[in-house]
């Protein structure tokens, strides 16, 4: 199955601007759904965490609130290409998923 | 012969059950529950920060539109030349929740995130930023036509 995850990474002097979205409902709980008029249960990222080379240099913890196929993009220095990137997400219902990445 | 793909089957498990199981835990340390499901501003900084003072500053530059049509994406982006950053905080003080989301950053980081957030009704996005352990607030007030929450 595709990644999850897509990261566009673009560096300029030794300075990485990451981008990136994930594929995710970001469901607040309060939605109700079209046809079953039910409310979706919620389900949303609460953490995801960038290494740069085995190190953890970034991470965030979300609420629901944070929109449907989340953006993010910061930015870090003392890298170059070919730098290794990881990305690791985690929901409320224990899902998961990862990318790892070279800096380009 | 046998012992040996044994063992490589053995070891190849074991490093899939440990990268499974323990990412998630590791992943999951501190997400502080009882400031995300905090109903109002006073409480949801209050126990994201307990006891701490905050500064008012105007060296955090917040980047997000006076006017929203659709409260689901709201763009935001915040910038700061504050020193030694450790995170970024955005909350939306009308949201059913206000904490909205937490940004840790390391040494190697630049003072700046972006990101797309949902907000409920017209609200003051307040940022606090950790730069050196003092904590500093900035706002930006945001109007929008369509509850983002829904």
């Amino acid at each position: 199955m595709a990644s999850t995850i897509r990261l566009k990474t673009k560096i300029r002097d030794d300075i990485t601007t990451i981008r990136l979205i994930v594929r995710h409902p970001m469901e607040t709980g309060f939605r109700v759904d079209d046809e079953t008029n039910e409310l979706v249960p919620e389900h949303y990222i609460k953490k995801i965490s960038f290494e740069h080379n085995d190190k953890l240099i970034f991470s965030c913890d979300w609420s629901r609130a944070v929109s449907k196929n989340p953006y993010l993009s910061f930015m870090f220095k003392n890298s170059k290409v070919g730098d290794k990137i990881k990305i690791t997400w985690l929901d409320n219902l224990g899902n998961n998923d990862s990318l790892e990445s070279l800096i380009e | 012969m046998l012992r040996r793909s044994f063992l490589k089957i053995l070891t190849s498990s074991t490093v899939l059950l440990f990268s499974g199981l323990f990412t998630p835990i590791r992943l999951f340390a501190e997400w502080k529950d009882s400031a995300f499901s905090a109903k109002d501003i006073d409480t949801a900084i209050g126990n994201y920060f307990p006891n701490q003072n905050i500064e008012k500053t105007d060296q955090i530059k917040i980047e997000i539109y006076d006017e929203v049509e659709n409260g689901a994406v709201v763009p935001v982006k915040v910038k700061t030349d504050l020193k030694m950053v450790k995170s970024i905080t955005i909350f939306a003080d009308k949201n059913p929740n206000p904490l909205i989301a937490n940004f840790d950053l390391t040494s190697a980081c630049i003072g700046f995130v972006s990101t797309r957030i949902k907000v409920s009704e017209p609200s003051n996005v307040i940022i606090i930023v950790n730069a050196n352990d003092v904590l500093y607030m900035a706002k930006k007030f945001v109007i929008v036509h369509e509850n983002g929450c829904g």
